[in-house]
């Protein structure tokens, strides 16, 4: 540690690997002060201008914003806050370009000054040592601080660190061609920036304080040695110029001699770094209670007539700073924000300078003739390996490039694609003049869409895991609470109460005035269906399927009779056991029979060219039940009849166009047994779904899954519940 | 009213790949100039030979692959690969030695494996090797220095040899290659492998007349004048220092190791350096990018290898001189050097030293 002070006392610095020295063009605008811009017509504030997130919208169109008025307000230790540069209305609340790679539009507060420049009302603070730490880390993160070197991290996070620190660094390097801002800023504002430091010195309480600042600055370095002559802590270490100096990680190299881990940030290794100008903006946020509103721009490049670096608010579209430069009229615009190095060219002059904007360079075309810019004169790698000699990160960038056209993601992750900090110097010596930087951009975000994919996948995996589980568990306990009701409905049906008698003698009233009814209209419908044998066109399938059950149910009764006749004897002893006279679901039945009666006639024209169905009372019933039951659902209310009502009728018509043929054919095949079965027993689900009461539900329920299996049941099997249902309803029937 | 939109960087070192081919190019100028100085104007006749049928194999497969003919034909690669043969092969050798040299290195190595940066093997020393194998007796008829020589050979002669294995005199390849005192000579390193199965010893080899004073008349000015140039590139950073270096320190270790065991049977470490393709080998062909390895340890490690295949081949092979198969194993053996030397991305798997001292 000790030797690390030594060292950089001796000038002894470190170096990291690589780095290139592309011409520094710096003396466009080192030789002129920092000039102050008009407020211009239109402020454009793009609502995040820094790493993190945006703060959550305080304002609305129309509104009169004071200067400095917060904007945008949030909680959230990564969002941070905009202000108003200047006194004005927002006009408007839309997406607009800004100063994206890739040319994104993103959510903007539109600002139409006023003129007056009015400020909210300020609390200048004229003694930053009688404020707590707290207080002032509130300001810093209140004044919409963040980092203003390029990446914009929020100052707030990185000054709340808990870890011990060892190293303030305060980055002045400047390591990009063209840009003077920090320069300029040192020069004309050192007392301010010292504050600043004394500021983050006070929060932070750093072992050592190092500034590191390239030798191309000789006046700045000056003015720094000066300002900082009576303060032990404080070391200007002025580094050799070579490009990425200013990178974080490789200052940390150049001032420590230590790597900052992969994925760590520098406060783990007890260091934080601050850029220089924001040093002056957490001095100006503190001590004048003035927020970040604007910024030193260098506005620079040979198409400008008067290159110069300017106090420019946040918001100001570019083309106002250019044209306050002289930029000419030309056709061909290329605008860059940033450096030549880093920065992206922009899609329009209307891209507002944001917290992050340090330099807008307007190149002329002899000037940067870059194959970037010119169109491609890309070749093939031919592995000549100058790029990974000047990567600072130590990269591959052949291997890189080649795993990025070929998309072999986990290739780039063991070449360790992610810690390419983009500094293009790879891109900057390749021979070939391929844009490597480009690719690297790229395979990154496909890299990182990928991700979220795959993270979409993996959510989805383990809803579908979490559904098919409950699901199983639905089906366990479902089967439990039918075992359940049906004992239940058992030990009821045993219980043979007075109320029970009379609701069974009631009902047995009912059914018999019912198949009376029945019977009269049966035998006036068969007549009348003799003559007029032509169905609505919209029955048509239903009566159909209606017919073959009955047709079935009558060849098959004609065949059973005998045993029927033969069962309903002793069975009728058991009177007190019959579930259906018993409880509502009989009520419910009955109230359908009525109903049934009448549809009857319609559904049986077919069924009336058997003769056989009229004769037998108990069959005609049987068949009047099943086709009448499905309408019978209709009244009721319950939408989750409905529904069921609906499934089931489309089963049923599923069944019927199966078994068309041989529905037609009057001879019914042995299977048609087990269908009839099926509609059977769904139809008596329906009919008993309508009724509120729970256990019918349940019953219904069992009965369209005993549907279900003895549709699967092609065998005799089948024929043996299905005789004993039919049976029950018989017996119904009779009582 | 447009916006340019480009990907950053925005400036470029304005360097292009051809320009560094045209830089190697230059460089082979003073040991061309010393073969012809040397050994006649058989060398620049082949190099002419050479360039003209790598340019019209370079079209056709550029045509027939569709590519960008006026960009890549003229990148500079296809001119140096047939410089680099044309400088390999000796002086008299027949015509249609180039043109099958050449045509295939250009169609075959080169072109057929993807074109420029795709061929895993110097085209240069893959052609060599196919045509030493194919042809070896027109491949090892080695012409003596000038001075050494019997007969006189100018210019005519040598174009006539060339074109039709006589001088204009009627002088055969044999008969050129006999010395005065009418025995036909061998190259520097052949005489010393052949007298060692003769029975004599170095001391003895060495008086012969084609090893003359030092390493070998001609031979050694050869080999300082790419000497000379591969300097001149590396002072240029045209080419890296690491593989020529550890390709030169390889051969001089082992070479001296063997040396300093039996003097009377191995060679001195400057006459394995200054004879055959050593100098031409080390900053010419085994500096080949592409077919090389790219980290600065991989380099190393490539140069190493290739100088101790070259010395076992020399010592213990059939052939005299083994830089080109050494060049071949070498450019099989790339991917996987490369493999294994790569090198520590910053922030990765800091030594304790480096890492946070607390």
């Amino acid at each position: 540690m000790g030797s690390v002070i030594e060292r950089i006392k001796r000038a002894n610095f470190w170096t990291f690997h690589g780095g290139i020295h592309p011409p520094e063009q710096k003396f466009l605008t080192t030789d002129k002060p920092i000039r102050a811009v008009s407020i211009p017509e239109q402020l454009i504030l793009p609502l995040q201008q820094h790493i993190g997130i945006a703060a959550d919208l305080r304002v609305k169109i129309g509104d009169k914003v004071l200067k400095g008025q917060a904007l945008t307000q949030s909680m959230h230790p990564m969002a941070v806050p905009i202000h108003a540069p200047t006194s004005g209305t927002i006009t408007a609340i839309k997406d607009a370009v800004i100063a994206h790679p890739s040319g994104l539009s993103e959510l903007c507060l539109f600002i139409t000054p006023d003129g007056e420049d009015t400020w909210q009302e300020r609390h200048i603070c004229t003694d930053v040592s009688k404020l707590s730490h707290n207080e002032i880390i509130d300001k810093i993160s209140s004044a919409g601080i963040s980092g203003m070197g390029g990446a914009g991290f929020p100052t707030q996070v990185k000054i709340s660190t808990r870890d011990k620190i060892q190293f303030l660094i305060i980055n002045a390097a400047e390591c990009e061609p063209y840009i003077s801002a920090d320069d300029l800023l040192i020069r004309e504002h050192s007392p301010s920036i010292l504050d600043g430091i004394n500021i983050l010195d006070r929060i932070l309480s750093p072992e050592h304080i190092l500034i590191g600042i390239e030798n191309n600055k000789p006046e700045a370095i000056k003015v720094l040695q000066q300002a900082t002559a009576n303060n032990e802590k404080i070391q200007v270490c002025v580094l050799p110029t070579k490009y990425p100096t200013g990178g974080e990680k490789q200052l940390i190299q150049i001032l420590t001699g230590q790597e900052v881990p992969s994925g760590v940030f520098p406060s783990s290794l007890g260091i934080v770094m601050q850029n220089i100008a924001t040093c002056f903006a957490i001095a100006d946020a503190v001590i004048n209670d003035i927020p970040l509103i604007k910024r030193v721009v260098t506005v620079s490049g040979q198409a400008l007539q008067k290159p110069q670096n300017v106090w420019s608010l946040l918001g100001t579209p570019v083309g106002f700073l250019l044209e306050q430069c002289g930029y000419p009229n030309k056709d061909k615009k290329h605008i860059i924000m940033g450096g030549p190095m880093m920065g992206y060219s922009l899609p329009s002059d209307q891209v507002p300078v944001v917290k992050t904007t340090n330099c807008i360079l307007a190149p002329s075309e002899q000037e940067i003739s870059s194959p970037y810019s010119t169109g491609t004169k890309e070749v093939e790698c031919i592995r000549c390996g100058q790029c990974s000699d000047v990567c600072p990160s130590q990269l591959l960038p052949q291997e890189l490039q080649w795993s990025a056209k070929a998309k072999d993601h986990q290739q780039l992750d063991k070449l360790n694609l992610f810690d390419c900090i983009e500094c293009g110097a790879c891109a900057y010596v390749c021979p070939s003049q391929i844009p490597l930087v480009h690719y690297y951009r790229v395979a990154k975000s496909e890299i990182r869409q990928q991700k979220q994919l795959d993270i979409k996948a993996e959510h989805a995996k383990v809803r579908f895991e979490a559904r098919k589980e409950r699901l199983a568990r639905d089906k366990i306990a479902r089967e439990e609470k039918h075992k359940a009701a049906a004992q239940a409905r058992k030990a009821r049906m045993n219980s043979g109460t007075s109320e029970a008698k009379t609701e069974k003698s009631a009902v047995a009233a009912a059914l018999a005035r019912v198949k009376a009814k029945k019977a009269q209209q049966t035998q006036g419908s068969d007549s009348v269906a003799a003559q007029t044998v032509a169905p609505p066109a919209d029955n048509e399938q239903k009566s159909q399927v209606s017919a073959a059950i009955a047709r079935a149910k009558a060849k098959k009764l004609a065949a059973q009779k005998n045993v029927a006749t033969y069962k309903s004897e002793p069975e009728n002893k058991l009177d007190d056991v019959k579930p259906t006279a018993d409880d509502k679901k009989a009520k419910i039945a009955a109230a359908v029979a009525k109903a049934k009666a009448r549809k009857l006639t319609e559904k049986n024209n077919d069924n009336a060219v058997d003769s056989d169905l009229a004769v037998d009372d108990n069959i005609t019933n049987e068949a009047a039940v099943l086709a009448s039951q499905a309408e019978a659902v209709v009244p009721a209310n319950d939408k989750k009849a409905k529904i069921a009502a609906a499934v089931a009728k489309a089963k049923a018509r599923k069944l019927a166009e199966k078994n068309n043929d041989n529905a037609v054919d009057s001879d019914l095949a042995v299977d048609d047994n087990i269908t009839n079965e099926a509609a059977v027993l769904a139809s008596q689900a329906e009919a008993v779904v309508p009724a509120n009461d729970k256990k019918a539900k349940i019953a219904a329920a069992v009965a369209k899954a005993k549907a279900r299996k003895l549709a699967q049941q092609q065998d005799k099997l089948a024929a043996t519940p299905s005789e004993e249902k039919t049976n029950k309803h018989v017996k119904s029937e009779s009582t | 009213m447009a916006f340019w939109i480009a990907s950053s960087p925005h400036n470029h070192v304005q360097s292009e790949t051809s320009s560094m081919m045209r830089m190697v190019i230059y460089a082979t100028i003073p040991g061309i100039f010393a073969q012809w100085y040397f050994f006649g104007w058989g060398n620049l006749i082949h190099i002419s030979l050479a360039v003209i049928t790598a340019l019209v194999a370079e079209f056709t497969v550029l045509s027939l692959r569709e590519k960008n003919i006026k960009a890549q034909l003229f990148d500079g690669s296809a001119i140096l690969t047939a410089v680099l043969l044309g400088i390999s092969l000796p002086a008299i050798a027949p015509w249609w030695i180039t043109v099958i040299g050449v045509s295939f290195a250009i169609i075959v190595v080169k072109q057929l494996y993807g074109g420029l940066g795709h061929n895993p093997f110097n085209p240069a020393m893959a052609a060599y090797v196919m045509l030493l194998i194919s042809f070896p007796l027109q491949m090892t008829s080695w012409l003596p220095p000038l001075e050494l020589m019997a007969l006189p050979l100018k210019f005519v002669d040598t174009l006539s040899v060339i074109f039709s294995s006589f001088t204009i005199d009627g002088y055969s390849v044999e008969q050129l290659r006999t010395h005065v005192d009418g025995y036909t000579m061998a190259t520097p390193l052949d005489t010393v492998k052949t007298n060692l199965t003769l029975g004599l010893n170095i001391a003895e080899s060495m008086t012969s007349p084609v090893i003359g004073e030092n390493y070998g008349v001609g031979w050694e000015w050869v080999s300082a004048g790419f000497l000379l140039g591969g300097l001149f590139l590396i002072g240029k950073k045209t080419i890296h220092w690491a593989t020529p270096a550890s390709f030169l320190v390889s051969i001089f270790i082992c070479s001296l190791i063997a040396f300093l065991y039996s003097q009377d049977t191995n060679a001195s470490t400057l006459f394995h350096w200054f004879n055959g393709a050593c100098m031409f080998g080390a900053f010419f062909i085994l500096t080949d990018p592409v077919s090389g390895a790219t980290s600065i340890k991989g380099r190393i490690v490539f140069g190493a290898l290739a100088g101790f295949l070259v010395f076992i081949i020399r010592k213990y092979g059939g052939y005299p001189d083994g830089v080109a198969f050494a060049v071949l194993i070498c450019n099989m053996a790339a991917p996987l050097i490369d493999q294994y030397t790569r090198p520590r991305t910053y922030g990765h798997n800091i030594s304790s030293s480096k890492a946070g001292k607390e």
